[in-house]
């Protein structure tokens, strides 16, 4: 699903440079915690959250993630939006609910793909 | 970059090595997170595969919060051969008690305002468990942590 389809679904607004309008994602993950964000989401997935600080942004880079909406009308600083752009990641904003949000693109097919990442074989700790 | 000389069996390989290093600050939220970004640049620039640059990047980063939550300061080294990648991590913190604990899903000790940022519910350990192939964990209570985990890029 691409990002134009996304926006107008959502009735968002894209509040990164139009450069990024062109990027599409494969399937979509929402969460608010950054930490199950970085454990259980895919690559080249879009990040439904009402978090708005840099840490998304940043757990939206080391995770592959192309793009982000903030739910509930939910902007983030200047600074965030800046940090975005510098690492090629559109950001929408849609007055949605969390719920509403899901379901809507739910309904209009698009998906969510579960992570399958092994253990580490080798393991050791040492206390002190 | 610089050359790495392998000797083995009366034969030389010549493979390439890089390696570098970050300084991390504690309780500086603003900053966290770059040198994984700084990591995952270089990974890119060498064109390893999207994959194990996620694994990697991911690794990193849960790392790399846990030093700025916990620790006053800390320093990522990292090391990229042929055959694989090493990220050691090594902060002046608290250390960590008991890490069997620490290693479990959903064990945290983080303070509220850090669970405000999305972060501290008790994952970082275990997802870098998770996304490399090679974890060592040593802590000292009342000095510090050093964490390494390797990612093989070839098998």
């Amino acid at each position: 699903m691409n990002l134009v389809e996304i926006r107008d679904i959502l009735s968002a607004t894209v509040i990164t440079n139009r450069a990024l309008l062109r990027n599409s994602v494969e399937s979509a993950y929402c969460a608010d915690l950054m930490s199950d964000v970085l454990s259980f989401s895919v690559a080249r997935c879009l990040l439904i959250t009402g978090l708005t600080n840099a840490q998304v942004i940043r757990t939206a880079e080391m995770a592959a993630i192309d793009m982000i909406v903030f739910i509930q009308g939910k902007r983030p600083a200047l600074q965030t939006i800046r940090l975005a752009e510098e690492k090629n990641i559109p950001l929408l904003v849609t007055d949605f609910s969390m719920f509403d949000t899901c379901g809507r693109l739910y309904e209009k097919g698009l998906r969510s793909k579960s992570a399958s990442i092994g253990l580490a074989s080798i393991v050791t700790c040492h206390e002190g | 970059m610089r050359s790495l000389l392998k000797y083995g069996k009366g034969v030389i390989t010549v493979g390439h090595c890089e390696d570098g290093i970050f300084f991390l600050t504690g309780k500086d939220f603003t900053s966290a997170g770059a040198a994984s970004s700084n990591l995952k640049a270089v990974l890119e620039r060498i064109g390893i595969s999207h994959d194990i640059i996620r694994r990697t990047a991911i690794a990193a980063f849960e790392a790399e919060m846990n030093v700025v939550i916990y620790a006053v300061a800390g320093m990522m080294k990292y090391r990229i051969t042929d055959t694989e990648i090493s990220v050691t991590v090594q902060d002046m913190g608290q250390g960590i008690p008991n890490i069997e604990l620490a290693m479990t899903e959903g064990y945290s000790t983080a303070p509220d305002h850090i669970r405000e940022m999305g972060f501290g519910s008790g994952m970082g350990l275990p997802n870098i468990r998770r996304n490399s192939d090679n974890l060592s964990v040593n802590s000292i209570v009342g000095e510090g942590t050093t964490l390494e985990f390797v990612i093989k890029i070839k098998e």
